[in-house]
């Protein structure tokens, strides 16, 4: 096999190399940046876009010279060159994926770093822990095996703090509870339970993810972060939101019937209409013993018996204070309400649940 | 083992017999005869997972939840997985290599034949019980199964679901012992370990993958049926049980399996393009070994698939450099098949089609691959149609294109009877434009945020979702002309000469179909599997009957 070496075949190189960087830079195919580790996951993106897109030009560029130039012809019956190989052609071609995946890897390794991955200490940092004390008493005790991991784990799952934040609080923390099959967002330091989740512009976000049944996946597609939600683990992930806005919640790991319907909304506000939101939140102080019972009462059917969607959601909903219009509202998304949602909300509208 | 040496040297008396047609229905021991069983049950299984492939993509026409419910739904994804993965492509790998590895070594037959008939006759009842599960009460938890939604989504459906796994498992192990040990040890005296043809080389990496791989999954999914049936609580966390451990265990065969799905077709194209471009292969030795260093890489890579579950940094940035390395190997293996066909003399006959095709697609499924090992990038697409996209490029792309390919290049021999050009190359062009419409859309929903296993979905999605659907439509419809095809062929077809694409693979030196012990007399190695353009005069003049096959044009997708 001849290497071509001829002014076409350069001039094809360098309009493949072309190509290859417009398309990588201009393929449209992310969602906005809503945070500035969604800028650096998009650079990493489009550099593999555009060598991805020089791979793909070069393979099909050949099958198609092939289609068209080297068939055979009828009648003829003999054999092609006898070429077996070509040692340097066979080293050039070992030798580039292999700096190419070097240098794929060396990036990523950057990236992930600058988004925080490599935060140690995260999840065992003492002050979270106090902060949250208050929900312990209640949430905590669902989970018979969740402390453990606040002690062993020395590197936090999921993303924590970016290198410039390590050492220094989040400006405000969120704790995410995952269930079939909503979010539960509880605001420790200022006492607010809800389905929607409210932060300000600019300020550095710490969402602790925990999960009460099966496995989630909390995932922010406009962030570019995801992280499961594990049942007995405890998760993080930290981000800052740059742009105002509202964006989608998803869940990512399938964890039931209608996993598809368990998505709510992000809504990132200037931080005067975070805090006139905050406002309207604060709850009318409410029995703890109360919402003890409920969760209790919901916890205290085995796991490995099939409990009917609205079994789970009715008492849980009754705890938060939802009500129909609320519910709803949380699931506004989903384009046809489960049976099991419309039978909570029914529920819920007749005072007797 | 003095049976098999006796049989080395001469036909038993077995060899003068004739194949009875009902033959197929018995537990026979004849590896043809199974090889043929493998692909055909498996070819079932493929149309009803194909079935509920178009179930869900009729789902997925509207964001509405409305052509089944979402329970149906997971039943339909779940059982869709486990039938394509564990009953139509490892079965038709298995089936190829059962066919054509005592033909391409020189031997008889394989090593331990009545093990190889048990093996085979282990996957319908595995099958049939996972299919029949879905009018009981079918497995809902996705084809991972992951703990704890598979202990919570109902006993019988879920017990089915490992009972069928642990059973096809079995089965893998069984044929992968016989694979090792035949290609090891019954090669014609004449024949090196560098003259072997490069599928024996493939199936070598495969069986050494299915035997490390596999028992790790029978152990998983033992232990989850312990948590499952008697309560235990080895992944279940109520009880301080970890599920990540299941996914570890999981992930361990379940990413090998890729390969196990890969490699026996990566075999089969380094077989088809050779024969039908008129040249050696390019870089026999690079190409045998990478399926050696893939087969080793593709051990140490599992925990990809958990980059956003429990898994620290240190552990993430492991595996995503194993992982992306694998992209070397791989590599080598397509830039050498490229050069194979560069400058050749091919014929585009459907075989031919469906190789260059599968090098197509399959190149779009690797990309993607090592995009996915990026850490940061998959993060925000792990669990979402980018994925569904990327798998589907490599395993339908590649596993799918590469069994069609292997079938019309092999059929002649497996027969004794020609398939009909024409309605391969439609069934090509059907093929080839269902896959690229139906997958190609996903990269963009799943970049966009839509997550995967949903019934119904955000409504700003539909129109890629419909582009899919239509994709799949046109995919059910292609493997109408195949089956016509393979079956008017295999009855009516016109006769098929022993070597008829005048290949010099030790298969080919036997009558089509071949004798019920395969050679009338041992073969003695005259050239190496590849040396097109070499020995013309020692080959002398072509048999008159060896007609070129290729009537018409091809297409020119």
């Amino acid at each position: 096999m001849k290497i071509p070496s001829n002014i076409l075949t350069m001039l094809a190189g360098i309009l493949l190399t072309l190509v290859s960087i417009w398309y990588g830079k201009n393929h449209g195919l992310m969602p906005v940046q809503a945070s500035s580790d969604a800028a650096l996951v998009d650079g990493l993106f489009d550099t593999m876009m555009i060598i991805s897109t020089a791979i793909f030009l070069l393979v099909w560029g050949v099958l198609i010279i092939c289609l068209l130039k080297f068939r055979r012809q009828p009648g003829d019956e003999t054999d092609g060159p006898a070429i077996e190989g070509n040692i340097p052609l066979e080293i050039v071609w070992t030798a580039i994926p292999v700096v190419i995946v070097l240098v794929l890897g060396v990036y990523s390794f950057d990236v992930y770093n600058s988004m925080g991955g490599f935060d140690p200490d995260a999840a065992g940092d003492p002050g979270v822990q106090v902060a949250m004390a208050s929900e312990d008493g209640t949430a905590m005790s669902l989970m018979d095996a969740a402390p453990k991991k606040a002690h062993h784990n020395h590197m936090a799952l999921g993303i924590g703090a970016s290198p410039q934040n390590i050492g220094s609080p989040p400006d405000l923390t969120v704790n995410v509870l995952g269930m079939q099959y909503a979010w539960i967002y509880t605001y420790p330091d200022l006492g607010i339970t809800t389905g929607e989740l409210h932060v300000p512009a600019n300020k550095n976000v710490r969402l602790n993810l925990k999960s009460q049944d099966v496995i989630h996946a909390f995932w922010l597609p406009e962030f570019r972060i995801k992280q499961d939600t594990i049942p007995g683990m405890e998760s993080e992930l930290r981000f800052t939101p740059t742009r105002v806005g509202d964006y989608p919640i998803v869940c990512a790991e399938l964890c039931g019937a209608y996993h598809g319907g368990m998505a709510s909304r992000l809504y990132v506000q200037a931080p005067e209409d975070y805090d006139k939101w905050v406002q309207e939140q604060m709850p009318a102080p409410e029995s703890d013993s109360q919402t003890a019972a409920d969760l209790e009462k919901l916890m205290a059917a085995p796991t490995g018996e099939k409990r009917s969607d609205a079994d789970y959601l009715v008492p849980v909903a009754h705890q938060m204070g939802l009500d129909a219009q609320t519910l709803d509202h949380l699931h506004h998304t989903m384009p046809m309400p489960s049976d099991a949602l419309k039978q909570v909300s029914a529920n819920l509208a007749t005072p007797a649940a | 083992m003095t049976t098999q040496a006796e049989m080395q040297i001469a036909p038993s008396a077995h060899a003068h017999a004739e194949r009875k047609w009902w033959h197929y229905f018995t537990f026979c021991e004849d590896h043809k005869v199974i090889g043929l069983q493998y692909l055909v049950t498996a070819f079932f299984f493929y149309a009803i997972g194909g079935a509920l492939a178009t179930a869900i993509r009729t789902e997925l026409a509207t964001p509405a939840s409305d052509f089944v419910t979402p329970d149906t739904y997971n039943s339909l994804l779940t059982l869709h997985g486990t039938i394509m993965i564990f009953l139509w492509i490892i079965p038709a790998g298995a089936g190829l290599a059962n066919y054509l590895i005592p033909l391409m070594i020189g031997a008889r037959d394989m090593a331990f034949p009545k093990m190889n008939a048990m093996a085979f006759w282990m996957v319908p009842p595995s099958g049939i019980a996972l299919v029949l599960s879905f009018f009981l009460e079918s497995p809902q938890a996705g084809w991972t199964s992951y703990p704890p939604l598979s202990l919570m989504t109902g006993k019988v459906g879920e017990g089915i679901w490992i009972f069928s796994l642990l059973v096809a498992g079995t089965s893998s192990i069984l044929g992968a012992i016989n694979f090792l040990v035949t290609i090891l040890k019954m090669r014609v005296p004449s024949m090196t370990i560098h003259q072997m043809p490069l599928f024996c080389w493939s199936m070598l990496a495969t069986a050494g993958l299915i035997l490390v791989g596999t028992p790790v999954l029978a152990g998983a999914l033992i232990l989850l049926a312990f948590d499952l049936l008697a309560g235990t609580s080895f992944f279940n966390p109520t009880g301080g049980g970890d599920p990540i451990v299941y996914q570890h265990m999981f992930w361990f065969y379940s990413h090998p399996a890729v390969y196990i799905m890969v490699l026996p077709l990566f075999g089969a194209i380094s077989e088809i393009l050779p024969v039908h471009a008129r040249k050696p292969i390019f870089g026999y030795k690079a190409i045998a070994y990478s399926s050696l260093v893939i087969s080793f890489l593709g051990l140490i890579v599992w925990a990809h698939h958990m980059f956003t579950s429990g898994t620290p940094a240190w552990l993430r940035m492991f595996f995503m450099i194993t992982t992306m390395i694998i992209a070397v190997p791989t590599g080598i293996k397509v830039f050498g098949w490229l050069a194979t066909i560069w400058g050749g003399k091919i014929s585009f006959n459907s075989a031919m089609l469906f190789a260059m095709g599968f090098i197509a697609v399959f190149v779009i499924g690797g990309i993607t691959g090592v995009m996915l090992a990026a850490v940061p990038f998959d993060i925000h697409v792990h669990d979402t149609y980018f994925v569904v996209a990327h798998l589907h490029y490599v395993l339908f792309g590649g596993s799918v294109f590469g069994i069609y390919a292997a079938i019309y290049h092999w059929f002649p021999k497996m027969t004794g009877r020609m398939v009909n050009e024409t309605l391969g190359q439609i069934h090509f062009v059907l093929t080839f434009i269902g896959m690229n419409l139906t997958f190609m859309p996903m990269h963009e929903l799943g970049l966009l945020g839509m997550n995967r296993r949903i019934a119904f979905y955000d409504a700003r999605f539909t129109t890629l979702n419909q582009v899919a659907t239509v994709g799949a439509y046109i995919l059910a419809v292609s493997t109408v002309p195949f089956l016509i095809n393979a079956v008017w062929s295999w009855v009516k077809g016109a006769k098929a000469v022993d070597n008829p694409w005048n290949a010099l693979t030790l298969e080919w030196q036997t009558s089509s179909p071949p004798a019920i012990e395969n050679f009338e007399v041992l073969p003695v190695l005259m050239t190496g599997p590849y040396d097109y353009g070499e020995h013309h005069s020692e080959n002398g003049a072509l048999p008159p009957s060896a007609e070129p096959v290729l009537t018409g044009s091809s297409s020119g997708s």
